[in-house]
């Protein structure tokens, strides 16, 4: 895609009006929404929780950035097909992918080894945005803890033991491209 | 001089020059795309892709005449007042349906194909393409094959383009690819039984612009745009073709040939291109060593040279300088023969110096479009004999040396060698036992080592910069792409370490000092372009810098594209 791209919708900031230039009615509104986050606190049902003895409330767990999984096809299968466009696309470069040709009959390449070096890691998701089969997700799991850095670098069998323990409550997002092939999505 | 006109634009090409529309069209900066035309093959016309609108300018009257209908620039001569056009409605339209056509039954595995990434349909598709599919054909799929030992098809990835089908004819000469059925069946492949397995078979990988074609032995190892290349040479025969390294995170992963016609044209051999096992074996030297009865101790940099310096200078004052031999292996670059001579001089002035084992196998083998694998496997005999030839008057060679070695004329040796494969045997090394001092400086160990007071780890031609002289007299310049290994340092910086410079070493500038020094050298005074010098007759040459012609494809790669959109705010 180039920048002078029909599809590109370039957008501009908004111009300020008056009230927006005095600041007043700006300052109103925060003040507004302070006192409203008081009153739900009072209530009982606010924003801050008694962590870790009280679980915070998720509005979405499925756009948190939270751990990594690499999720399985159909098959019990890692879905990750080794293409290295996660690697590529993480600022972190936390992702270390070791690919070679798959020992199954209906795919080509697969991950020998998938590691991910979570304290590396910033948490900006761009590898699920760039990954073209849905393998690697970000789960909502948030409270990761180690006691060592090694425990903290996530090898494939980690990260697909991830899988299995949030799939119950996070779905896998897609079901789009299984093997690599974008022809099989028809 | 012929004027060319391109979508509007003149240009002028020499008389003498034949050229086609599309590389006529380069010249004005306007790039063709093309998938069958390679400027080392015969043209076929066959991939439709080039076609474009052409027409005559009357010279007189300046009235121009268009064709009807289009033509393929690859097979268009560009003649005095041809008139091209390529970005008409009419060309971009079959552009669309060359690109939708051979996307019918292309799958799109870019995600696990090879050639992501320096693929032309890849590129093509976001200059030419149609964002969508119209038709939902399920391509035609044919399990991937072996064609010889370095060559693997994807059958259903191929454009037909016959490129490889070409080179095995018309460059190779061994024709063992063909096109086998017809229509949307047709497949390329081998005669059964008859593999792609001669010295040149790696190429048709290069020449491949899709993935139909991948290098087994680099299959699934990286993808393209995480490697950088450096420019060098190709040290594994005294063909010195000229290649690109492509390295990443300290490693090399692929060697691909470098256009350049006073050498290797677009091509490269196999052993070239697959046999560097040797640059990260485990079993490479990475310190200094010394021997105290069967044990070798490691020693750190300044201590272990300045106690070799301490042991030649020994010898040298002992028995005198002429019992001292330094021996310049013939796969040391220029810059390092001349810095160990001068230091062999330093010595002692009448030191022998000695020119290396030099390896020999079997016949030139000598291509159909007349590429040679030469039987002298070293890159640089030539360049050090014109060094030694400076220093000494007569040459002694590997042979000369076994025999002043028998008749106990020698008590130390200084030996150069970092050879990529064993090159020496006990028999050999047997002859050396009656020095009272033998340095080794080597890449793997042999058993020569294993005699040695001393070893020096050397590095391998991609861990350094120099130049090499090859067959020809044609001296060319390598960029080092990795570091040397573990613990190891470039041999120009131990040799000027010894000679007691200060500093770091660097190539030009010892290059420069030899071209001042030895007349043979004299014409790469101000540095060697790219394409080579013949120091001999001084006629090179030099190729139009375009990416056309070369194996590397003519559009933006991956990351230029990338940059390119971030430029723009």
């Amino acid at each position: 895609m180039k920048p002078d791209d029909k599809q590109i919708k370039w957008v501009k900031e908004p111009k300020l009006g008056l009230s927006g230039r005095m600041y007043l009615g700006p300052l109103l509104d925060g003040l507004a929404t302070t006192a409203r986050h008081m009153l739900s606190t009072a209530r009982g049902d606010g924003m801050t929780c008694q962590f870790p003895e009280e679980r915070p409330k998720f509005g979405n767990p499925l756009i948190y950035r939270g751990v990594h999984r690499l999720n399985k096809d159909e098959q019990g299968r890692v879905k990750c097909v080794a293409c290295f466009l996660c690697a590529t696309a993480c600022p972190a470069h936390c992702i270390d992918i070791i690919g070679t040709q798959s020992p199954w009959e209906d795919r080509e390449k697969y991950p020998q080894s998938f590691v991910i070096d979570e304290l590396r890691c910033i948490y900006c998701g761009m590898c699920e945005e760039a990954c073209p089969v849905d393998a690697i997700e970000l789960t909502a799991l948030f409270d990761l803890t180690g006691a060592s850095r090694e425990e903290m670098i996530f090898d494939k069998e980690k990260l697909l033991s991830v899988y299995d323990a949030t799939i119950e409550q996070e779905p896998m997002r897609s079901r789009q491209g299984a093997g690599g092939q974008g022809h099989s999505a028809s | 001089m012929a004027t060319i006109t391109v979508d509007g634009q003149d240009i002028q090409i020499g008389d003498a020059e034949r050229l086609n529309v599309i590389q006529a069209a380069d010249r004005a900066g306007v790039a063709i795309p093309f998938y069958c035309w390679h400027p080392g093959l015969s043209v076929v016309a066959s991939c439709r892709m080039c076609l474009v609108e052409t027409g005559t300018k009357n010279k007189d009257t300046g009235e121009i005449t268009m064709m009807p209908k289009l033509v393929p620039a690859c097979q268009t001569p560009a003649k005095d007042g041809t008139v091209v056009v390529t970005n008409s409605e009419k060309v971009r339209a079959n552009q669309n349906f060359v690109q939708e056509g051979i996307l019918l039954d292309h799958p799109v595995d870019c995600p696990i194909c090879d050639q992501a990434g320096e693929c032309w349909l890849q590129d093509y598709y976001f200059n030419h393409g149609h964002q969508e599919r119209r038709a939902d054909v399920r391509p035609f799929t044919s399990k991937r094959r072996e064609m010889g030992p370095h060559v693997t098809l994807f059958a259903d990835r191929c454009v037909m383009c016959s490129r490889c089908v070409r080179f095995t004819r018309e460059v190779s000469g061994g024709g063992e690819l063909q096109i086998i059925d017809r229509g949307s069946h047709a497949e390329i492949d081998i005669f059964p039984g008859y593999p792609l397995d001669d010295k040149m078979s790696g190429n048709t990988n290069d020449i491949c612009p899709v993935g139909a074609l991948c290098s087994t032995d680099f299959l699934y190892e990286q993808r393209v745009w995480f490697m950088e290349p450096h420019d060098s040479v190709c040290t594994r025969c005294s063909t010195g073709c000229s290649v690109q390294f492509h390295v990443n995170n300290d490693q090399l992963y692929r060697i691909q040939p470098r256009y350049n016609p006073n050498v290797n044209d677009w091509w490269m051999c196999d052993l070239g291109r697959y046999e560097n096992g040797h640059v990260r074996a485990p079993e490479r030297i990475g310190s200094i060593k010394q021997r105290a009865a069967d044990k070798f101790t490691d020693h750190l940099w300044p201590e272990g040279l300045k106690a070799i310096h301490e042991a030649l200078a020994g010898v040298a004052a002992k028995s005198g300088g002429a019992k001292l031999a330094f021996v310049l292996s013939p796969y040391l670059t220029c810059e390092e023969a001349y810095l160990l001579a001068s230091y062999a001089r330093k010595t002692a002035p009448d030191t022998l110096l000695v020119l290396g084992k030099v390896p020999v196998v079997g016949q030139d083998e000598k291509f159909k479009s007349g590429f040679t694998v030469r039987a002298e496997r070293c890159p640089n005999r030539r360049g050090v004999e014109e060094v030694i030839r400076h220093f000494q008057a007569t040459i002694v060679d590997w042979a000369g040396l076994l025999t002043k070695l028998d008749a106990g004329e020698l008590a130390g040796v200084y030996l150069t060698a970092n050879y990529p494969d064993q090159w020496t045997d006990d028999a050999e090394a047997a002859k050396f036992e009656r020095l009272s001092l033998l340095v080794v400086h080597d890449i793997l160990p042999s058993a020569l080592a294993r005699k040695a007071h001393f070893i020096v780890p050397g590095a391998a031609s991609v861990e350094k910069d120099g130049s090499y002289v090859n067959h020809a007299g044609l001296i060319q310049t390598g960029e080092w792409g990795i570091r040397p290994a573990e613990g190891g340092h470039v041999d120009g910086q131990s040799f000027s370490d010894l000679l007691g410079r200060k500093g770091l070493y660097q190539a030009s500038g010892v290059l420069a000092e030899l071209a001042g020094a030895v007349p043979f050298f004299a014409r790469a005074a101000d540095g060697v372009p790219e394409a080579g010098l013949n120091l001999v007759t001084g006629e090179e040459k030099r190729p139009r810098t375009t990416a056309l012609g070369t194996v590397t494809h003519p559009l933006p790669t991956f990351r230029s594209i990338a940059s390119e959109m971030l430029e723009v705010e």
